[in-house]
């Protein structure tokens, strides 16, 4: 064990984190917006486009990451006719593949909060739009922190995936410096620690918040 | 977009033999994943609910970690880390294996997956009423037995659609194993579209056989619901009013 292959590489490790937070929150922010379009249109009236809004959830949710992630490797410089650098395709294929799930969370959220919030909201005369605003959407964010929360751990640890496509992130980082140094077994040991404190603190802020709602 | 199809090719050697070897492989990496996962999740998952304090922690500290680490880097530490702490004869033997990366990959899938179903299985566990623990005490079993025959295979039944959510999810973790060397479908597919540029093809192969074996679980497993329904219990679908 020599650790001090750590020590001179850890600003590279700690740009390496910042790359995986970068992509976390670029693919968080447009992932749930695009989520919450989604999930209206499953709890839409409209055929065709609950089924077009289902269909779109269950496709990517059957589907591995990591293919998805090949898919629009392969595809967005075939759609856009040029090429584009790596990291447009991989926050592209995040954010679709990860807005199926965030779809997923927001419908359910807004299914907790039950018919008879929304029939009470407009009894006493709100309309549609202000019913939703001012009752549902209120109780609908508060039940699904947690899960939100739950869910951006899940993009963080994703991130690991795009190690395949060779966008240098924190396990990408790690991997190419034991490659250098030949010191796999520090560098994986470390890096699994940088994911373990990153996941385990953001789970007790989930935590934190699932308690607070009960 | 300029793309010439060409669907022929899935059907032509060598593609079409790789491709039924990378179904194959998912399969059973898959499956083997899947038992041995479910074997560990419910000792852990009961160890997560014992009263003894000292086996709560245990059970406690080994969710966090092997849910805290993501898949990849924990295969990469079964592959590169862990052989290096065992004896020496182990890893000798270890290292002759044929398939290394393969076992690895089952091993590091089974670990991740067991923690996620501990999680579930301890929250089956605590769904079950107290009165049934008693009752099992009361009529002579021991402890162990009554978690045998009483508190197991009710709460097996209660998780059927956790369980069937969770083996979906190993069948998709099981293409994070071309991360360390396993040619099972994904990397499959992606070795036909670097061999042949005809990624909308290979690909569509890959994600038909996740999307059609999805769908048959999601059958296969609702009928096994109903088949072992608990009687008086919420039915699926009726528990909304």
């Amino acid at each position: 064990m020599d650790w001090q292959v750590i020590i001179a590489n850890f600003p590279l490790l700690m740009s390496g984190l910042v790359k995986s937070l970068q992509l976390t929150v670029v693919s968080a922010l447009f992932s749930f917006p695009l989520g919450c379009l989604i999930a209206i249109g499953r709890l839409s009236h409209r055929r065709w486009l609950s089924g077009a809004s289902t269909a779109f959830v269950n496709v990517l949710r059957s589907n591995p990451l990591i293919l998805i992630l090949f898919w629009f490797y392969f595809l967005v410089p075939l759609i856009t006719g040029r090429n584009v650098n790596d990291l447009t395709s991989i926050i592209v294929a995040f954010i679709v593949f990860f807005a199926a799930y965030f779809a997923e969370i927001v419908r359910s959220g807004i299914q907790s909060v039950g018919v008879r919030q929304i029939q009470a909201g407009l009894s006493s005369g709100l309309t549609y739009a202000q019913t939703m605003r001012h009752i549902v959407l209120p109780q609908a964010i508060r039940a699904m922190l947690p899960a939100l929360i739950t869910q951006c751990i899940v993009v963080f640890q994703g991130t690991t995936v795009v190690y395949v496509i060779g966008y240098s992130e924190l396990l990408h980082t790690a991997a190419s410096i034991a490659e250098r140094t030949v010191r796999p077994v520090e560098l994986y040991v470390t890096v699994a620690a940088i994911y373990f404190i990153v996941c385990y603190s953001a789970s007790r802020i989930a935590r934190h918040f699932e308690k607070g709602a009960a | 977009m300029r793309y010439e199809f060409d669907w022929g090719l899935l059907w032509r050697e060598p593609y079409f033999g790789w491709i039924v070897e990378g179904v194959l492989t998912t399969f059973h990496l898959a499956l083997l994943a899947w038992v041995l996962a479910l074997c560990l999740g419910i000792v852990i998952g009961v160890l997560r609910v014992t009263n003894s304090r000292v086996l709560r922690a245990i059970g406690t500290t080994y969710v966090e970690i092997f849910r805290n680490i993501p898949l990849i880097v924990q295969l990469f530490l079964w592959l590169y880390v862990v052989p290096q702490m065992l004896p020496r004869e182990f890893s000798f033997w270890w290292n002759r294996l044929d398939n290394v990366p393969y076992w690895t990959a089952m091993i590091g899938i089974s670990f991740y997956t067991s923690a996620r179903l501990a999680e579930q299985i301890r929250s089956a566990l605590r769904a079950i009423p107290p009165g049934q623990f008693k009752a099992g005490l009361s009529t002579g079993l021991t402890q162990v037995q009554v978690y045998r025959y009483v508190i197991v295979p009710y709460a097996l039944r209660i998780i059927i659609p956790a369980l069937t959510s969770e083996f979906l999810t190993v069948f998709k973790n099981t293409a994070l194993a071309l991360t360390i060397g396993v040619i099972e479908i994904t990397a499959t597919t992606r070795r036909i579209e670097a061999w042949s540029f005809r990624g909308i093809e290979a690909y569509t192969v890959a994600s038909l056989t996740y999307i059609a074996t999805t769908i048959l679980v999601i059958l296969f497993m609702s009928w096994l619901e109903r088949r072992y329904q608990i009687p008086g219990l919420i039915k699926r679908g009726e528990a909304r009013a």
